[in-house]
């Protein structure tokens, strides 16, 4: 690229997968990033993922293929994902997957080739592997591959720095104001930003098998300066996670993609009630419908792992049993463990356009925190496969509209929700105005910066009790079986607590900001489908097949439907 | 059963500040609760400085000393703790930014220094395995050590992925100080996977950077073993990389 000697640096928020593989793919066309992160990649929730990764590898003798990929997700998201977006995925996917094993990631293999396990909702064994702790070989490569080009000057890392606000000016994203933690200097980083900051599980902290760094703040900042959101109502409840001390601990579905049996006691004898009602694949269910049948069950859930063969537990599982002789003090080969849903995944988030193009030109979103591939419902191991995805579309992206905006033919695109009836249902594409340089506007965009830069409160420790009632009330609200009262009650609670707006520091306000959205995104979702249950509402209906959106304009929430592309 | 704790722990408000000592009450019923709990608990009203992530032993955020022993602060049960009073430090071997915070970038920059990366981008994993062949030599009997030797091969990358970048062998270890040669087993564990998965262009390198920072400074007191979070095999990890870097013993 003859121009990129010159152009911005791009922003990377967050330094998990979804982060390392944008910086990558920047790197690797000599574009310059800086890799901007709270904790070190090494602390991120991608080092926890366990039961691995899909891709139609078709490698196991079942003629997998990218369609069937292709056709399991969507059917798994209940039809709520960006069809454009998830074919994009599936057939990027066996590529990704040969690329990890180059970077050295240690795959499962037999005979040399790659091994696939069975995972939930996908009828072929499409989920590769490194025992049960995928994220942690993924990015222990990843983050090598990384290294190379920080020494090359092409990836800047600032780690313990915490991204406050986005530079915003007439809808075009300049940079970022982040806040060095250990020195609490307040810094401003022009160029175009990439939000990878991981999932919104902090909002409910203590309910999920994530980690305390991802708070779900950025996001939260992002909805306020008018980054459009979707489908925030739709929470994953993993069907097996067990409490322990501050989180509960997740139990790798990979644990049923190698034979485990979900059971209860009934009449003193073991029921295993997802075969009795789905058949011999019913452990394998999607995680919403086992979740859901769970929630409807008035005794205790065991996980009966007894049937594993010992070559099992050697080769592919011996890390899940340490794990749970650890934390439970007991052998899973030896006794059924009692486990719970727990929250695990958020399947929206920030809206993207198939280029995780976001509604603000220069802005883009990836990963966990963007509302991409999952629809209703994500299968097991297509979060890592997004992220990897995701990072390297939005890479591409800014390298697309910035050659563009250089060239003052505009290509830069984004998606913008439309408030007005008579648009709703359409995503509009808008386009960069034609006459505007790209490339000065954003070294420009410095000078107007460095004036901008703004106080910003974050959470204090006053305020803890606020933040608490506001999760309780989040838990309460979007449990795995939700109705109209739990729902307006929550609602009701959050509206109280920022009632005493005049107090509250910038984080907590916009935190209950994306709290009201979730709940009423839930509200108006006046169906059941995938993940959220509306006992009220049991039925899926056609006229919600169709995506939230959940937008700040003049103080307050707005919620819209869109559908995407059919 | 209440368990109730004194948590005495090493302040700082910043970097050249004074340090301090203060005490915080706590109690819980919770059997699992762990310093880490406790801290949790703790800051939701005074604002102690301190790292976590994963709550798992999963991260490596919050290692620190405890009782004089350097361990992660969520595998660190509070009933394990013998005396009623726990005293938290931070880690000694890197500054301290804030009360139970340092700065272990020293760690990521001597990686780094040791250029850990694989020099693999471009090839396809089929030339991975053709590469390997050329080695072990033709035919069905070479296939087959391949194959085994590719297998274990992953097992040694998979042991050496589990590093946390804690710190805590570092912490322990009489022989390591930031800045010296000697790396320690932060280093040694992401040197050992690469040194299995190396391309053959790339081991001279590999080898002489693992003598010097690694095999030259080790005197073998091992303390990291005891203390490795991740449960490291160090010794198969240590034994797989001087067999390759040291005596040529590639596979
Ligand atoms: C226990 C567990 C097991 C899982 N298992 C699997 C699996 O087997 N297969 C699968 O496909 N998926 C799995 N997932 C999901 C998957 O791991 C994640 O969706 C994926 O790794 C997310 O990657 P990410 O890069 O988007 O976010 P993360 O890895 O969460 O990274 C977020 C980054 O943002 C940074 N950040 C956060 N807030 C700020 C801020 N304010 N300022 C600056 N930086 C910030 C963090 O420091 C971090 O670097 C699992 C998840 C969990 C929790
Ligand atoms: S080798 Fe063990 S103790 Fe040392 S940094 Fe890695 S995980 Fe921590
Ligand atoms: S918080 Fe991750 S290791 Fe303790």
């Amino acid at each position: 690229m003859s121009d990129s000697g010159n152009a911005p640096a791009t922003n990377i928020i967050g330094a998990g997968l979804t982060g390392l593989s944008a910086a990558l793919t920047l790197a690797g066309q000599g574009r310059k990033s800086r890799l901007i992160s709270v904790q070190s990649s090494e602390r991120a929730q991608s080092n926890l993922a366990e039961g691995g990764i899909n891709a139609a590898l078709n490698v196991s003798g079942e003629m997998d293929s990218v369609e069937e990929h292709f056709a399991d997700t969507m059917r798994a998201g209940c039809y709520l994902a960006d069809p454009i977006m998830v074919r994009q995925l599936t057939k990027a996917a066996p590529q990704i997957v040969q690329k990890l094993q180059r970077l050295g990631v240690p795959f499962a293999k037999e005979d040399g080739r790659i091994l696939q396990r069975y995972f939930g909702g996908q009828k072929k064994k499409r989920t590769a592997f490194v025992k049960s702790s995928t994220g942690k070989a993924l990015m222990a490569a990843m983050i090598d591959a990384v290294r190379q080009y920080e020494v090359a000057g092409l990836v800047e890392r600032y780690s313990h720095h915490c991204f406050e606000r986005l530079f915003i000016h007439e809808d075009r994203c300049l940079g970022a104001q982040c806040r060095d933690a250990y020195t609490e200097e307040r810094k401003a980083f022009p160029g175009p930003v990439i939000v990878a900051a991981g999932g919104m599980n902090g909002m409910f902290f203590g309910h999920t098998t994530g980690t305390t760094a991802n708070t779900g703040s950025v996001t939260a900042n992002l909805f306020e300066q008018g980054v459009v959101l979707s489908n925030l109502e739709f929470i994953q409840y993993h069907p097996t996670t067990v409490s322990i001390p501050g989180k509960r601990l997740l139990i790798s579905e990979a644990a049923r993609g190698e034979g485990g049996r979900l059971m209860i006691m009934r009449d003193g004898r073991p029921c295993y009630f997802m075969e009795e009602k789905y058949g011999p694949d019913g452990n394998r269910m999607p995680r919403d419908v086992i979740s859901r049948e769970m929630a409807l069950l008035s005794e205790d859930v065991f996980l009966d792992l007894r049937g594993l063969s010992q070559a099992i537990w050697e080769r592919r599982l011996p890390d899940l049993r340490d794990e749970i002789q650890h934390y439970l003090g007991m052998d899973p080969a030896k006794e059924p463990v009692p486990v719970a849903p727990g929250i695990h995944y958020c399947m929206g988030g920030i809206r993207v356009d198939e280029g995780h193009r976001t509604n603000r030109s220069f802005l883009y979103a990836a990963g966990e925190c963007a509302c991409a591939y999952h629809g209703a419902n994500r299968l097991g191991g297509n979060s890592l496969l997004g992220a990897i995805f995701g990072g390297r579309c939005a890479a591409e992206s800014v390298m697309k509209d910035l050659a563009g905006a250089s060239k003052g033919n505009g290509n830069a695109r984004r998606i913008e929700a439309s408030n007005s009836n008579e648009n709703a249902g359409k995503t509009r594409f808008a386009q960069a105005s034609d006459d505007e340089n790209g490339m000065e506007f954003l070294n420009g965009a410095e000078e107007i910066m460095s004036l901008q830069i703004a106080a910003y409160s974050s959470l204090s420790c006053d305020e803890q009790s606020i933040e608490k009632k506001m999760e309780e009330a989040l838990f309460s609200g979007l449990s795995i079986l939700r109705n109209e009262e739990r729902l307006t009650q929550a609602h009701q609670t959050i509206l109280q607590l920022y009632n005493r707006k005049e107090t509250l520091s910038d984080e907590l306000r916009a935190r209950l900001h994306l709290a009201e959205a979730m709940l009423l995104s839930a509200l108006e979702r006046k169906e059941s489908r995938g993940a959220h249950t509306r006992m009220d509402y049991p039925e899926t209906k056609d006229a919600f097949r169709a995506q939230t959106c959940a937008k700040w304009e003049a103080g307050r929430v707005g919620i819209t439907f869109e559908k995407r592309a059919l | 059963m209440i368990i109730r704790k004194e948590l005495i722990i090493r302040r700082q408000q910043k970097k050249d500040a004074a340090p301090y000592w203060e005490s915080f009450s706590f109690e819980t019923e919770e059997v699992g609760a762990t310093v880490a709990t406790a801290l949790t608990e703790l800051v939701r009203e005074h604002s102690i400085g301190w790292e976590c992530s994963c709550l798992q032993k999963k991260c490596g955020a919050c290692a620190m000393v405890i009782n004089g022993v350097s361990r992660l602060a969520c595998d660190t049960k509070l009933v394990d703790c013998k005396t009623d009073a726990i005293r938290l430090e931070p880690l000694k071997k890197f500054p301290v930014v804030r009360d139970l915070i340092v700065d272990r970038s020293a760690m990521m920059e001597r990686l780094k220094e040791l250029s850990v990366w694989l020099e693999t981008d471009g090839g396809s994993s089929e030339k991975l395995v053709e590469r390997k062949s050329e080695d072990v030599g033709e035919g069905k009997a070479g296939r087959l050590r391949l194959r085994k030797e590719s297998e274990s091969a992953d097992e040694i990358a998979y042991e050496a992925s589990k590093c946390l970048q804690c710190g805590l062998c570092l912490e322990i270890c009489p022989n390591f100080a930031v800045g010296a040669a000697f790396s320690g087993m932060a280093a040694m564990s992401p040197m050992t996977r690469l040194i299995v998965s190396a391309p053959k262009e790339q081991r001279k390198q590999l080898a002489r950077d693992y003598e010097k920072s690694v095999y030259a400074g080790c005197g073998k007191s091992l303390a990291c073993r005891e203390v490795c979070p991740a449960g490291i095999n160090i010794d198969r990890l240590m034994s797989r990389s001087n067999a390759a870097a040291i005596w040529g013993r590639w596979n």
